[in-house]
């Protein structure tokens, strides 16, 4: 009865001296990638994702909670490069996407109240106090920080329009 | 010495471990979508194979069949795969992070890969010596890794091809595995010594 | 070129039926003078021209009415004299049917042109004098590339090219604007042909002429008698000789390495009706403001080589030469040629300085048939120009796989459409490359703006960081002060009771 016991307490004592040398030889200090992931990302901090800002993105990414295209700022470009550093495969056809926006000003309704520029995690929007303010297209993430701001409802989401820079042939569709 | 090698080439194709004898399924159909990654789990899945058998071996001889403990035989072999596959994913971790991200949750699923428990028993029950019994979980992880990056590499190349839509994924998956294990059935014709 | 090429030929490129012919043999016309030209801002690779004339201003044949923006860029000219009646968007000759900025003139009667800028002898002028009177013209490449002409000049004098190679292999079926220029202006072409090789610096011009434009070799012959280094090659008649990597390779045995120029090679390539032009910005001043072009097509009643000013809209030349009885519109417009040129929405986009031709095709010639699927045959290998895997491509494109058709190179395909034209279950392999062509340069141009994302956001996050630490350091300062102006206080208060 003992010689069992015994023998597999033994067996376990032992492999577990291995094992625990094993972890200290090959530990592995933090992890280099959360890092890595949030270097890739915009930086912003906008919250589209609806983690706590671009770390809080990378580390639910690297977790696995999130999925590399959770960032909508960073579009297909930057979900390929998550994908690509995790080494998961990825469907970018699934990746929801309503074309990109930017934001746009009414010049009808702004009131120059300046408050839209100051939660600009880009300074996308200049302006001043009393003056109409306006949008650089181009640094603008969408993220929609301004338009919460906004007292008259001046600044909104407009898609981008399609001109002859970003128009696309149409993918075909095969029998 | 030519015994090794009937015996290493018997194991990695005539007696395929995936193929013929039908052990490993989970990996091998879950860890063939990419071919990287199926190289890397094959080569970590040899590599706790080999080592499991030989360690296996010494727990046989050493303990369990002189103190009449046969009846702990899977037990103990269980608890030395599990070391073996923690050690190993350790390795894996310090050492190529990426590898470790995309074999992911079958890394640790390398101790219930019926493989690894599987050949040291039949080890035991074909009373193999130390060398042979090493041979012996050797080439047939070899025989493991091979049938996993042809079936990755075939794969890859399925993924690209026009299927039915109802067979999309895992169905036309496993016909295709049936096609590579009918394939495999040929190596039953072959003579060796 | 493989083991394959060197034992059997070459084996790349298809052979589709020419339909040259009538419309080749046809002596040009001259378009009559439309009522309104829409020019538009940018008919070259670079950034689109600034206009410099408003609404309602009268211009002048040949008058500069958009100047250069940015290095690389082209001058427009008016191609007519007239009222400017806008200055905005206009129709552009652009498979989507969208409008991009355009200059419309309404044209007058007078027709009145700026007086020429007469050189006698332009073989006296300096390279550099050369390539000023070809940019001030706006002459571009009009092959159909459109790249700036005196820029290429200044590259190819920059990277001593020895051989200049002029295109007139004009190998897409329908056209003949090149071969119709070769015919009846020889002399100019090979002016023109003799001042680049002087812009450029190089010794010897080769000209390669597809071998069924016989009239055009002998025309080009006579008139290059005189000048040894101009030397007429006549080249087999394979779609796509006129591509320049291919025609470079055949001329000169030169490959040009992927994702490199024709100069790196030592060569240099421009197109037959390009050097015409040259010679005629350089010898009078004239700008680049009206083009031969070809109007065929099952459609058209009278085919043939129309000379018509830069902007004429598609509708006014197939007006000008007619549709066929029977025919009360083309089943499909085409600017440019069958295999490269773009399907047209409507008759409203112009003619613009790259564009050699407008198909009207019947219902016959523009059956699209039915694709099916791949059957792997290898058609398209065999065919494709550049040697790469169109089926391969197609596959991975299908899945939407666009990194993996990168890997295989897509960035080659010269959008040639071969392997379109060779498929037998009918793929549009063509379509699928660009689209996947764009997808890619779409997700380059999204990784750039991310990056500059970054870099503003963390610019603020700067900028925030310190007028924290400013306002921080300007407290504590308005602290220390506060607190030396109390202790001082208190001390003269202490003063003030010890002598009280």
């Amino acid at each position: 009865m003992l010689m069992p016991i015994v023998s597999v307490m033994f067996l376990g004592l032992f492999l577990g001296v291995i094992l625990g040398y094993a972890a200290k030889v090959f530990a592995v200090e933090g992890d280099a990638l959360v890092g890595e992931i949030q270097g890739m990302m915009p930086g912003t901090n906008c919250g589209q994702c609806s983690f706590p800002g671009c770390a809080g993105a990378a580390v639910a990414i690297v977790k696995g909670e999130a999925a590399p295209d959770c960032c909508p700022g960073g579009g297909k470009a930057l979900a390929e490069a998550i994908a690509a550093k995790l080494g998961v495969s990825l469907d970018l056809s699934a990746l929801a996407d309503a074309g990109p926006k930017a934001a746009t000003v009414d010049e009808t309704i702004c009131i120059g109240c300046a408050r839209c520029y100051k939660v600009c995690p880009t300074d996308a929007i200049m302006g001043a106090a009393k003056q109409i303010h306006s949008v650089l297209q181009d640094a603008c993430t969408a993220c929609g920080n301004c338009t919460e701001q906004c007292p008259t409802g001046a600044i909104g989401m407009q898609p981008i329009p399609v001109t002859l820079d970003n128009w696309n042939w149409p993918k075909p569709v095969l029998a | 010495m030519s015994e090794f090698l009937i015996l290493l080439i018997s194991t990695a194709l005539v007696n395929n471990v995936v193929l013929v004898k039908f052990l490993g399924l989970c990996p091998f159909m879950g860890v063939s979508k990419k071919l990287d990654s199926s190289f890397g789990m094959g080569l970590a899945t040899t590599f706790v194979i080999t080592l499991a058998s030989g360690a296996c071996w010494a727990l046989e001889h050493y303990l369990l069949a002189p103190l009449g403990l046969n009846y702990l035989r899977i037990l103990t072999f269980i608890l030395v795969i599990a070391a073996a596959v923690q050690f190993i994913e350790m390795v894996v971790r310090k050492m190529t992070p990426e590898l470790y991200r995309t074999l992911g949750i079958y890394l640790p699923l390398i101790t219930t890969n019926c493989a690894v428990l599987g050949l040291p028993l039949l080890n035991v029950q074909q009373s193999h010596g130390f060398v042979m019994s090493v041979t012996y979980g050797f080439g047939s992880s070899v025989g493991f890794t091979l049938v996993l990056t042809m079936f990755a590499g075939l794969r890859e190349r399925l993924a690209l091809a026009k299927v039915p839509e109802t067979f999309e994924g895992a169905p036309v998956s496993f016909v295709l595995a049936s096609l590579l294990a009918l394939s495999f059935m040929g190596f039953a014709g072959l003579k060796l010594g | 070129m493989g083991l394959r090429d060197f034992l059997f030929g070459i084996s790349w490129g298809v052979h589709p039926d020419d339909h040259k012919r009538p419309a080749a043999d046809q002596a040009l016309r001259v378009l009559p003078m439309p009522r309104h030209l829409y020019v538009p801002l940018l008919q070259h690779a670079g950034r689109p021209a600034k206009p410099i004339v408003h609404e309602g201003d009268h211009v002048l044949r040949g008058q500069l009415i958009a100047t250069v923006q940015g290095n690389v860029s082209a001058p427009v000219h008016a191609p007519a004299s007239g009222r400017i009646i806008k200055v905005g968007e206009i129709p552009a000759p652009h498979a989507s049917g969208l409008g991009f900025p355009g200059i419309v003139i309404e044209t007058d009667a007078e027709q009145r042109s700026v007086p020429a800028d007469l050189v006698s002898d332009p073989f006296a002028l300096s390279p550099e004098q050369i390539a000023e009177r070809v940019a001030a013209a706006g002459v571009v490449g009009l092959g159909g590339a459109t790249f700036p002409s005196a820029i290429k000049f200044a590259l190819g004098l920059r990277l001593k090219v020895d051989t200049l190679i002029v295109n007139g292999g004009e190998c897409e079926p329908y056209l003949s604007s090149d071969d119709r220029i070769m015919r009846d202006c020889a002399a100019d072409v090979v002016d023109g042909i003799r001042l680049v090789m002087r812009a450029i610096g190089a010794g010897q011009a080769l000209v390669g002429i597809e071998n069924n434009k016989p009239e055009a070799i002998t025309a080009m012959k006579t008139a290059a008698e005189s000048f040894p280094e101009v030397k007429i090659r006549p080249v087999p008649a394979r779609y796509p000789m006129g591509s320049d990597k291919q025609l470079i390779q055949m001329l000169t045995g030169r490959e040009v390495p992927s994702n490199a120029r024709a100069a790196t090679v030592g060569v240099l390539v421009h197109n037959v009706s390009t050097c015409a032009m040259v010679s005629r910005a350089v010898r009078t001043g004239m700008p680049l403001i009206e083009r031969i072009v070809t109007v065929n097509g099952g459609a058209i009643a009278q085919p043939g080589n129309v000379l018509a000013p830069i902007g004429t809209p598609v509708q006014d030349l197939i007006d000008f030469c007619g549709l066929k009885a029977g025919h009360e519109k083309p089943a499909r417009m085409v600017l440019g040629g069958p295999m490269m040129g773009m399907t047209l929405p409507n008759g409203d986009v112009p003619i613009i300085k790259g564009c050699g031709g407008v198909l009207a095709l019947d219902a016959n010639e523009a059956e699209l048939p039915k694709t099916t699927a791949c059957i792997r045959c290898g058609s398209c290998v065999n065919a494709c120009p550049m040697g790469l895997l169109p089926l391969e491509m197609a596959a991975r494109i299908r899945k939407s796989d666009y990194k993996a058709a990168e890997e295989l190179a897509i960035d080659d395909c010269i959008a040639c459409g071969c392997c379109a034209y060779a498929c037998p279950s009918h793929i549009p392999l063509a379509q699928m490359f660009n689209h996947a062509k764009g997808e890619l340069w779409s997700r380059e141009k999204q990784a750039k703006r991310n990056e500059r994302i970054k870099n503003l956001s963390a610019a603020r996050q700067a900028r925030l960081e310190r007028d924290a630490r400013e306002r921080a350091e300007a407290a504590a300062k308005r602290k220390a002060a506060r607190a030396a102006q109390q202790a001082a206080e208190k001390n003269s208060a202490n003063s003030g009771e010890a002598s009280a």
